[in-house]
């Protein structure tokens, strides 16, 4: 078995909101360019260890967290750590698509400008670009300046896939990406995130056993705050080594 | 129960919803033509220009120019948008972007409750802080500049001005600006907000690019609501705003407002032939004046929806 890179990395991790613990002693790693899947019945706290990745956590009114987030060694909770510039380094994909209000040409473009990455003269070629590598070019590029919220859900999706890969992250974050479409949209983002592995190390929550099968190298399985296992995805699949996730893999509940 | 009888009650409650819904309209339709008709003697024997556009105020002359009471509601208004506008869409922002739910939950009923202050309070407060603030600080202060920009003149030594009025109003309405614009902010998806930061965004740039041009719409009509609150307003204005029949050239002038018109007069001076209709034509151009602008904001809505959607 090959050896594993991490890219990120949590230690100890702990999350509250208010008095209730959300995460408990959470420390994993998650695999370079490769696609890591965080499984789990709901409310297991899926959604809070992925916005503890790119800071999210911070926008909660009451939450709290102890412990450290390593990206590429370095810890993102460290205060002399620039909190937009982690949240620069990772794409996020959110349940629902939330395109800005602006052009479909202005969404994929306002990264880029915030973060000043190309010159005037390269902002079409960029945006045709990423517009290319989610998928969405072909069917937008006669109405680039129509606004974003004329796009249907599932190409709004692409749309958000394309305006996050314009930052030019490392890593992509998805929550349930594909769970707000239509299965033929949903596949088209599958693909999608399948195609760029390659460049990108991509985790994903999942509520889909079927999906986690599909597209994961790595898998988390999470019960009640806690990691019950983690690894390779054939051998959480195929050969688990807990109780609980032989259970939950069965449909148990 | 049958079901005849059913769409027949049916049919009934909607025909009662009409009904009640209908009536505010009705009514205002009925004093728009009790107006209209008392209106008459004075819109019949004067020509509308010398009506709209004339500023000599002569009643006992037969004279009725309605430029200076139209020119002072005008002044009154735009100096206290002018004030309150932009404070009060900054402090919405801080509100509902930068402080915590809680500082919210805490601050919100005090807005509620500034808002229902009775206006004669802010009258009084107007004339025991206000004017002599404008007349002992402010026109001194600004006055000198009124070689440079004519509006800051200040020939009328009393603080009872324009700016007086503006800035009262301007208090009285920032609690309802203030409160639809951070109600409107709310209703802003988070989503939005976490699609900006996600992207390595800051606070200010998720605001000035994702939630204001999103919110542009819902704050205009915040804007124009206090805007209309603003020409009708009486009391308070009337009590500080000096009540001199003239076009106000400067913000320290003292001005005439169509409502303190109305307010100072009715019911006296009613043996002046043609004053009631005089006073009428008041409210009807002060309704005007209200219609128009609701007019102008539904449309101007309806076209920033259109280029959003
Ligand atoms: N903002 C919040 N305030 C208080 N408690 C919260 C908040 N967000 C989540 N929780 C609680 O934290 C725990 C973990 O929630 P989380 O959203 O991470 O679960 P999840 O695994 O993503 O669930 P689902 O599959 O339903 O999305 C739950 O018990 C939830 O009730
Ligand atoms: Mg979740």
């Amino acid at each position: 078995m090959s050896e594993i890179i991490p890219h990120l990395e949590t230690q100890n991790l702990n999350a509250y909101y208010g008095s209730t613990q959300a995460l408990e002693d959470v420390s994993i790693v998650i695999p370079r360019n490769q696609i890591t899947m965080i499984i789990g019945p709901s409310g297991c706290g899926k959604t809070t260890l992925l916005k503890c990745l790119n800071r999210f956590i911070e926008l909660e009114e009451n939450a709290r967290i102890e412990g450290k987030v390593l990206l590429d060694g370095e810890n993102i909770y460290s205060p002399s750590v620039d909190v937009t510039e982690v949240r620069k380094k990772s794409g996020l994909l959110a349940q629902r698509p939330y395109p800005l209000p602006m052009s479909i040409f202005d969404n994929v473009a306002y990264g880029i400008r915030i973060h000043r990455l190309h010159s005037r003269g390269q902002l079409h070629q960029a945006v045709q670009h990423y517009l290319q590598v989610a998928g969405l070019w072909e069917e937008v590029k006669d109405r680039l300046h129509a606004p974003a919220s004329q796009l249907s859900i599932g190409q709004q999706q692409r749309l958000c896939l394309a305006r996050g890969l314009a930052v030019e992250p490392e890593i992509i974050l998805g929550d349930e990406p594909t769970s707000a479409l239509d299965p033929i949209s949903a596949q088209h983002i599958e693909k999608r995130l399948i195609e760029l592995k390659q460049r990108y190390t991509i985790v994903l929550v999942s509520h889909i056993l079927r999906q986690a099968r599909r597209l994961a190298d790595y898998v988390i399985f999470m019960y009640m705050g806690r990691v019950v296992e983690a690894g390779p995805a054939h051998q959480v699949f195929n050969n688990p080594q807990h109780e609980r996730t032989r259970a939950y893999l069965s449909g148990e509940f | 129960m049958p079901a005849s009888h059913r769409s027949k009650l049916d049919r009934w409650v909607q025909r009662g919803f009409w009904i009640f819904s209908a009536l505010p309209t009705l009514l205002a339709l009925l004093i728009l033509a009790a107006l209209w008709i008392k209106s008459q003697p004075i819109l019949l024997s004067h020509p509308l220009k010398t009506l709209l556009f004339g500023s000599a105020w002569k009643p006992q002359k037969g004279e009725f120019g309605f430029l200076p009471f139209i020119s002072g509601t005008i002044w009154v208004t735009v100096v206290a948008l002018v004030i309150a506008v932009p404070i009060c869409i900054l402090t919405a922002l801080y509100l509902s972007e930068y402080t915590s739910a809680r500082t919210q939950r805490l601050i919100k009923p005090l807005l509620d409750l500034l808002a229902a202050i009775p206006s004669v309070v802010y009258g009084v407060w107007g004339v025991l802080i206000i004017v002599p603030w404008v007349q002992n600080s402010l026109a001194p202060l600004l006055g000198r500049w009124g070689s440079i920009l004519p509006i800051l003149t200040t020939t009328n030594p009393t603080g009872y001005s324009v700016l007086a009025g503006g800035i009262v109003l301007a208090v009285m309405i920032a609690p309802f600006i203030v409160s639809i614009a951070y109600e409107v902010l709310q209703t802003i998806p988070f989503g939005l907000r976490q699609a900006s930061l996600a992207l390595g965004a800051t606070r200010w740039q998720t605001i000035k690019y994702a939630v204001i041009p999103k919110a542009s719409t819902g704050i205009f009509a915040s804007i124009v609501l206090g805007c209309s609150r603003a020409l009708g307003e009486t009391m308070a204005v009337l009590m500080v705003v000096g009540n001199v029949p003239q076009i106000p050239r400067s913000i320290f002038d003292a001005a005439y407002p169509l409502p303190a018109l109305i307010a100072n007069n009715y019911g006296e001076m009613m043996s002046i032939p043609l004053y009631d209709a005089a006073l009428m034509t008041a409210s009807l151009l002060l309704l005007g004046m209200v219609l128009v602008l609701n007019i102008f904001s539904i449309l101007a809505l309806r076209h920033v929806l259109r280029e959003k959607t």
